[in-house]
């Protein structure tokens, strides 16, 4: 988030032209050749061989089924770390209690943890060979190469998104509006609608984009536990790698292009929610 | 509190339970229910696989485990995987860091775009950045055939070619931690140092840095975390040779498809130990610098 004003306009701060030309130039060249280029790079690929090309490759079956897995499993996997991170910010947020602080690290702890791991342990878990394995398999439950599994490790690693996001900026609003409400007679629930939700919507917005577009990016932890069943258990990123590995690079990269889009999307809604509501997201504060 | 007590119907407050030897009194409600869901769910999503982890690994015994982790290969899966990342962390921490100053400190066209996109490596998908960037330095590629022409540089499918994804992944870690900081620090400091005489170099150097190298470790070491963890942007870049551009995170893929459940969770255990360590060891260093900082 950038301040309104630069600082380095008081006389003793100000670089020579030299060293700030130098400095912007070098600046711009890194990313330039590590973020623009790469971004730019997936749409003339993916465009190679025509609009034609590009829109057959979107519409393939195989494709389709992708796309549709990944809203799938981004619209279970969301709403679950939605409703954790709600809960969790309102116990570490509105109340004190011992233990707080090793809650808010173990809160954190998915973000530290490789994606490959991520989906390992579940693997460990419910896999043919795993600690559960002989159990589902005799209750004819299959979670690993299927879309529970799936959706396990997209919400193992989209954990920490809305809490995250929601605790800090509940932790500065305080209790005041919410005991009023209490005191003139409002229950709970009618609290937590009425004066909790207004205060924190961005902020939880915010968490949410931010969560989201890690659900539908995922690559590691799915790969994973996603078995490869073409049509069946490949989200996007996984059709993806597919379609690389088979020299398909065109469609590849078409599909590719739909998730860039989705990245390009949710760095503007990112955006623009901190330069309209930077004060009510803890985000962009420090 | 009448209000207290009808709200308890709807959301249980637990008050005189042994909830309240944990928690400081308090009239909201819903702390029961709220701290049980969290506590519920982490444990279920979070806590219960992680010990599963640590159980398989646990299950070849001190002497297995070690058999498992010191084979040659997994060894040079090691070296490659934490000497790249910190080679990463290291070019993000210099490039990071001028681009940190440069949007603190000057104004220029476009700058506002500039600061949104470094957080591309965020948003875009991982195994999206790895196709484009190998597709990029790929000797045909529009950058890997000019360093292929002017150098004789292999990129792509050489360590090179991991770092460079690396690289990508990092780059937002150091900006993203020097950057408020930078934009807190008062300027008094710099200018009574101006006006004590000292260069613009100087000041920088005695004054601003020291007060920004505590972020700057943080930023480094959030890079370094996550560049070893990497696996999606990294692969498709590596060409995956076992001992000189295979990755851990890979090599544990592999144990899984060999259906090798205990070796994949023995050098999962070995990468969260190292990982967890060097953190630490950042960690204190850090601390050790802000009391020194402090005097």
């Amino acid at each position: 988030m950038l301040a309104k004003k630069a600082v380095g306009f008081t006389p003793a701060l100000a670089d020579s032209r030299w060293v700030k030309g130098l400095l912007i130039a070098t600046a711009l060249a890194f990313l330039l050749l590590f973020l623009v280029l790469p971004l730019v790079a997936v749409f003339v690929e993916a465009l190679r061989r025509g609009t034609d090309a590009y829109w057959a490759a979107l519409m393939e079956p195989d494709a389709v089924a992708a796309i549709k897995l990944t809203l799938i499993v981004a619209a279970i996997a969301v709403p679950m770390n939605l409703l954790f991170g709600v809960a969790a910010s309102w116990c570490i947020a509105k109340f004190d209690f011992r233990g707080k602080d090793v809650l808010i690290t173990l809160i954190d702890l998915p973000f530290s943890v490789s994606p490959v791991i991520s989906g390992l342990i579940y693997v460990l878990l419910f896999g043919l060979h795993g600690l559960m394995g002989p159990f589902l398999k005799s209750q004819g439950i299959q979670i690993i190469f299927a879309v529970p599994g799936l959706v396990l490790a997209t919400v193992f690693v989209t954990f920490p998104f809305v809490a995250r996001e929601l605790i800090p900026l509940m932790q500065e609003q305080g209790n005041e509006e919410e005991e009023a409400a209490l005191v003139l007679g409002a229950s709970g629930w009618q609290t937590f609608w009425r004066v909790t939700l207004p205060n924190i919507k961005w902020g939880l917005l915010y968490g949410v984009l931010l969560c989201n577009a890690r659900a539908m990016g995922e690559f590691g932890a799915v790969s994973v536990v996603s078995g490869h069943i073409r049509g069946e258990t490949n989200t996007m990123p996984l059709h993806v790698e597919i379609l690389y590995n088979e020299y398909n690079l065109v469609a590849a990269f078409a599909v590719a292009s739909v998730l860039a889009m989705l990245a390009l999307v949710t760095l503007v809604v990112k955006s623009v929610l901190e330069w309209r509501f930077g004060a009510e997201l803890a985000a962009t504060r420090h | 509190m009448v209000a207290a007590t009808t709200s308890d119907a709807v959301l249980p407050n637990s008050g005189g339970t042994v909830l309240s030897v944990l928690r400081k009194p308090s009239v909201l409600p819903g702390f029961g229910l709220t701290l049980g869901f969290t506590l519920t769910y982490l444990s279920l999503i979070v806590l219960l696989p992680l010990a599963a982890l640590a159980l398989k690994a646990a299950g070849l015994g001190w002497s297995g485990f070690w058999d498992a982790v010191l084979t040659p290969r997994v060894l040079a899966a090691f070296k490659v995987s934490f000497g790249l990342s910190l080679a990463a962390a290291a070019i993000n921490a210099v490039f990071g860091f001028i681009v940190a100053w440069v949007l603190v400190r000057y104004r220029f066209p476009g700058d506002r775009i500039v600061d949104a996109l470094v957080d591309l490596p965020f948003a875009l998908p991982t195994a999206v950045a790895g196709i484009a960037l190998s597709a990029l330095y790929a000797p045909n590629g529009w950058i890997g055939s000019l360093l292929m022409e002017w150098f004789g540089l292999r990129v792509a499918f050489t360590p090179l070619g991991i770092a460079i994804a690396l690289t990508f992944i990092g780059l937002p870690f150091v900006v993203r931690t020097v950057q408020p900081i930078l934009q807190d620090l008062p300027p008094e400091e710099e200018e009574a140092a101006a006006a004590l005489g000292a260069t613009r170099w100087q000041s920088f150097r005695r004054v601003v840095f020291p007060a920004l190298l505590p972020a700057l470790l943080t930023g480094f070491a959030l890079a370094f975390a996550r560049g070893v963890g990497e696996y999606g942007s990294v692969i498709f870049i590596a060409g995956n040779i076992p001992g000189l551009s295979e990755i851990l995170p890979l090599l544990i893929v592999i144990k899984l498809e060999q259906y090798d459940y205990a070796g994949a969770a023995a050098v999962g255990v070995l990468m969260l130990m190292a990982s967890f360590a060097l953190l630490l060891a950042l960690n204190l260093l850090q601390a050790w610098m802000r009391s020194r900082h402090a005097r």
